[in-house]
């Protein structure tokens, strides 16, 4: 099945809540809706599984319009943020409750609870009620629970977000594998970019009831289309400056310049937005780097990295170094930024320049 | 401002318990004045009852805390003189932010002027400025928060300040402007904070010192990169990075470990192993590395690309492990690869615990 | 584009709709029918227009002067009930063990005037306070205090105030109690940490919480005592003299002692509109209340 969703929008109380979303999701793929609190992932996900009605636009499940068809006709699942189970019965009960509805033969619900349960690694807590289990194994219940229907659209809002950060850990490394056995077309809503990145397939990144941009995760990473999208899709934020492009030459707010080379230099001369992830500024300054001045606000040590905050007049960065710094707040520091891992965005947020990153160049060398 | 030690503390939540039925195991411990702690563990392991002990909102069942050397094990909350933020937001609907962020003062009868320079500070640490005047109603849960904080902070002579989970409810955009902000406000104060998460990035770039917790014991603490290269036990490096230690059984002879039939050298020769012991060898991801010269063979299953990095999920020996691929280095494509091992960077752990050098 | 939206669930509606028109439109239309016409016994009706409501909106007739009369009975009657009932219904709950058996034992208790029927409650406030006979009535008569609330009007209202308070505080007291349960601790513990007073706590946590509750407690209430009638009638009958004649039992010493059928319907219709326009206010402040306090999470601004 495809499930094709065609300018669909939706108003509550004045409220755009959506807006314009056109968007095809395919059997058998993982589709992330990424963005923070209140950029429309959760609304949207109820407007695909029927249980509030779209304002305006259309909906197609294998070119069929299945736009005003209530959530019971339709074949869907779902998964909250809350682990939600029915408390009285056993895991076994639980997860064949959908299948006893629909009144499938005794057999034939053993072997397919069985076959979840197994997926899920609840093989061992079948005979327990929810509530003696972790809130993992729960969350586990009420996911199998949503894969045993065979549903062709199977909805996960947030469903790690409850869970303690290692569970989160574990259960993104065996999802993909539990989606991978399951032919339906899977969404799920996440905050969180490395969510998006660690259960691979597509990504749609959304912001104020808008759709930013829709591809596979590694791409909408890499090549992110807008500014907004960018800073959806990273985790510590995009750092962003505005830039002047004059007579060849780069202009940075503190004054710093530098030489617009390679693709920067067939950009017209006027004001730019320019982006750089964290990970991208240097403590080391390298040939044709660009430098930039300013004071250390805080540092923060993860084991093997630093996070290092800074401020340079108005900008408030963030760099990702490698090894362990502890810069005392308040001293000077000078970053450097390779000119080639600079995003461009022109001052409407549209990307301009996409770093010719060593990873893309990788990538194709990867495919050759 | 206080220096908080924990004598022999221990706690049950029932009587005639068995030690090992123990919420938390006896420990002893000091917390210096003015540090940044953060106690980290999964759920159950006990953080939240110590936690709750040093508020003393829980009584423990054995042992002492003392604040600045005064017993404090018998007193009830409001007379230890602490102050705590929790999980979801806290804030009293009805006042502005302004009055929020005063109550405590005004309960401990500080005169007018006092209360105003200070909350103005606090504000300001945590930009509330433009909202003070505003009821803390109609703000969104971050704003609301962040006047958590503010109360949590407000007071200038408190013992220590305790944040339960306080960024659970935060965006990932925010926590980070929120996480620096708390660093800078322990910068700033001078005042002793516990941090209790579950979330080893939050633990990590919070606090000077982490207390990684497990099973109701202390395993181990230390400062964050001490935690990350040397962990003391394998819960720790497994609990901490992310994907955490790989971790292989193994035999060690001398300078040499075997894992199933592979031998790995090791930086040294660990000769008095106690027989019997369950050994197993521990490699952080970045440590393992993918090439085409590496001495030992493994199957590779899966690619993960996390944009900044990629890890390859290898099956070495029977053992699933994870390899660190760096931006700019090409994927790799497999399935029959090759790895080497940073024999420096091999620990050793005699069951479960690091062996440490001669 | 194919809009089934499921409209079958309206037929499961209409057994309602069918009752509620026989059991209410039908004779709320009787009483708009009354209410502008005269009758002389003998069924013979002649039309008055909107005559009956003038005269009893217009408190110089006889009419008016009776209505207005017994409106604000009435109403001091619910207002004085409400000023004793919410306190103490607040003061009660605050006082309630929070768990175990004795909150059992005290749920038990608390519920157990909310099951006595309206005019076993009327009755055993008759009996109770009767001089002669009643444990209150003789005791407050043997301290030396001439006590008679079949004689005197002051004594008449305080036992019909008593008698709803006894009966009715509990409900109050049952709803904060469960507004109060729903504050998680983490305030109570924030308020000791801050150093806040009991009073602090209860002003600033506490009533702002129950607000919704102590809401609806209140329209509860309001409405029930704005429409009580069994009661005083059975213990005071309206007496002595006119002092606790309140709205309903006006209204019904007129349709059914003096048989003004008219005068009843008009005034019927007066009453509910009044007790239609309060619950309309206390429904407008609840949801205009609630928009602004819920939190919508995943709503984009």
């Amino acid at each position: 099945m495809s499930l094709t969703l065609q300018d669909i929008s939706l108003t509550v109380d004045g409220q755009h809540h959506l807006r314009d979303i056109a968007l095809t999701l395919e059997r058998g793929t993982v589709n992330v809706l990424l963005g923070p609190t209140r950029s429309g992932k959760t609304s949207l996900m109820r407007v695909m599984a029927g249980l509030d009605p779209a304002t305006s636009g259309f909906m197609t499940a294998d070119g069929r319009d299945v736009t005003g068809l209530p959530v019971k006709k339709r074949s869907v699942a779902m998964v909250y943020q809350q682990f939600i189970n029915y408390p009285a019965l056993t895991v076994y009960e639980n997860i064949a409750s959908p299948l006893r509805v629909r009144g499938a033969p005794k057999a034939e619900i053993d072997r397919r609870v069985r076959a979840a349960a197994a997926l899920l690694k609840l093989d061992n807590q079948l005979e327990k009620t929810p509530l003696k289990l972790s809130g993992g194994q729960q969350q586990r219940c009420a996911i199998a629970r949503a894969v045993v229907r065979q549903a062709d659209l199977v909805l996960l809002d947030e469903p790690l977000a409850n869970l303690d950060y290692k569970l989160r850990e574990e259960l993104r490394e065996e999802l993909p594998r539990i989606f991978a056995e399951t032919n339906a077309i899977f969404v799920y809503a996440t905050t969180e970019p490395t969510e998006a990145l660690m259960l691979g397939g597509n990504t749609a990144c959304l912001s104020e009831g808008r759709l930013l941009q829709f591809g596979p995760a590694a791409q909408v990473y890499r090549r992110p289309t807008s500014l907004a999208a960018a800073r959806t899709f990273s985790d510590p934020p995009m750092n962003v400056a505005e830039v002047m492009k004059r007579s060849g030459r780069l202009v940075l707010p503190g004054g710093a310049a530098v030489a617009a080379d390679g693709a920067l230099a067939r950009l017209s001369d006027g004001p730019y937005q320019i982006g750089v992830r964290a990970h991208h500024l240097r403590l080391a300054p390298m040939a044709g780097s660009i430098s930039v001045t300013g004071t250390v606000d805080v540092t923060e040590i993860t084991g093997s990295e630093s996070y290092i905050h800074i401020h340079a007049d108005a900008l408030r960065w963030v760099a990702l170094v490698g090894g362990v710094h502890e810069l005392e707040p308040g001293s000077p520091i000078t970053i450097h930024i390779d000119p080639a891992q600079l995003f461009v965005f022109d001052t409407d947020g549209n990307v301009v320049v996409t770093p010719d990153s060593a990873a893309d160049g990788a990538l194709q060398r990867g495919r050759g | 401002m206080a220096q908080i030690e924990l004598v022999d503390l221990a706690h049950a939540y029932w009587t005639h318990a068995e030690p090992a039925d123990y919420a938390l195991k006896p420990m002893t411990t000091t917390w210096r004045q003015g540090g940044a702690y953060a106690l980290l563990g999964p759920s159950g392991c006990g953080k939240t009852t110590l936690l709750n002990i040093i508020s003393g909102l829980v009584t423990p069942s054995r042992g002492k805390v003392l604040f600045d050397g005064v017993d404090v094990t018998g007193l009830p909350t409001e007379r230890r003189n602490i102050a705590q933020v929790f999980q979801f937001p806290v804030v009293y609907d009805t006042m502005t932010v302004f009055d929020n962020l005063a109550f405590p003062l005004r309960n401990r009868g500080l005169d007018r002027r006092a209360v105003e320079a200070r909350v103005r500070e606090i504000a300001g640490l945590l930009d509330l400025t433009p909202d003070l005047s505003r009821r803390a109603r109609g703000l969104g849960a971050d704003a609301k928060q962040k006047i958590s904080l503010g109360r949590g902070l407000v007071r200038p002579d408190v013992a220590a300040v305790l944040f339960d989970e306080p960024l659970t409810v935060i965006d990932p955009a925010l926590k980070w402007e929120l996480r620096s902000k708390l660093k800078a406000l322990h910068r700033a104060l001078d005042v002793t904070m516990i941090y209790v998460t579950h979330d080893q990035t939050e633990a990590l770039t919070f606090a000077d010192t982490v207390v990684v917790m497990h099973d109701g014991g202390i395993v181990q603490s230390g400062r964050p990169d001490e935690l990350y290269d040397r962990p003391r036990h394998t819960f720790v490096g497994h609990f901490i990075g992310s994907p955490g230690m790989n971790f292989m059984p193994a035999q060690v002879m001398a300078a040499q470990a075997q894992v199933g039939e592979a031998m790995i050298p090791l930086a040294r020769s660990y000769p008095a192993l106690s027989a019997g012991a369950k050994l197993a060898i521990g490699i952080r991801p970045e440590h393992l590395r993918l090439s085409a010269h590496g001495e030992h063979r493994a199957r590779l299953e899966r690619v993960e690309d996390l944009g900044r990095v990629r890890y390859a999920r290898l099956n070495f020996e029977g053992h699933r492990l994870a390899a660190l691929v760096p931006e700019g280095e090409p994927p790799p494509s497999g399935p029959d690869i090759r790895i080497a091992f940073d024999p420096a960077r091999i620990h050793v752990y005699a069951d479960n615990l690091l062996v440490g050098e001669p | 584009m194919i809009k089934s939206v499921d409209n079958r669930a309206w037929f499961l509606v209409l057994p309602v709709f069918a009752l509620v028109a026989f059991n209410a439109i039908v004779p709320l239309m009787t009483v708009v029918n009354y209410s502008f016409q005269d009758s002389f016994g003998n069924n013979q009706f002649f039309w008055n227009g909107l005559g009956w409501y003038q005269e009893l909106l217009d408190p110089s007739s006889e009419l008016g002067g009776r209505f207005f009369a017994a409106l604000g009975r009435s109403a001091a009657f619910s207002l004085g009930i409400l000023a004793i009932e919410v306190p103490l219904g607040i003061l009660v709950a605050l006082c309630m063990p929070r768990d175990g058996a004795q909150l059992a034992i005290g749920l038990v208790i608390m519920a157990l005037p909310l099951l006595v029927p309206w005019n076993v409650v009327g009755t055993i406030w008759l009996l109770y306070t009767r001089p002669d006979i009643g444990l209150f009535g003789w005791l407050i008569n043997a301290v030396g205090i001439d006590f008679n609330a079949t004689k005197n009007a002051a004594q008449a209202w305080f036992v019909l105030i008593a008698m709803d308070v006894w009966h009715w505080t509990s409900l109050v007291a049952l709803l904060c109690f469960a507004g109060l349960k729903s504050i998680p601790d983490a305030y109570y513990q924030a308020a000791r940490i801050d150093g806040a007073s009991r009073l602090a706590i209860f002003r600033y946590i506490e009533l702002p919480k129950l607000g919704r509750v102590l809401m609806i407690g209140v329209l509860l209430r309001f409405m029930d005592s704005f429409m009580i009638y069994t009661e005083p009638f059975v213990v005071t009958g309206g007496g002595p003299g006119n002092s606790t004649t309140v709205l309903s039992i006006d209204l019904v010493k007129i349709a059914l002692g003096q048989f003004d059928l008219g005068k009843a319907a008009a005034m019927s219709i007066v009453y509910t509109l009044i007790v239609l326009t309060v619950c309309w206010v206390f429904y407008t402040v609840l949801v205009t209340r609630d928009s602004q306090t819920v939190e919508r999470p995943e709503v984009p601004s």
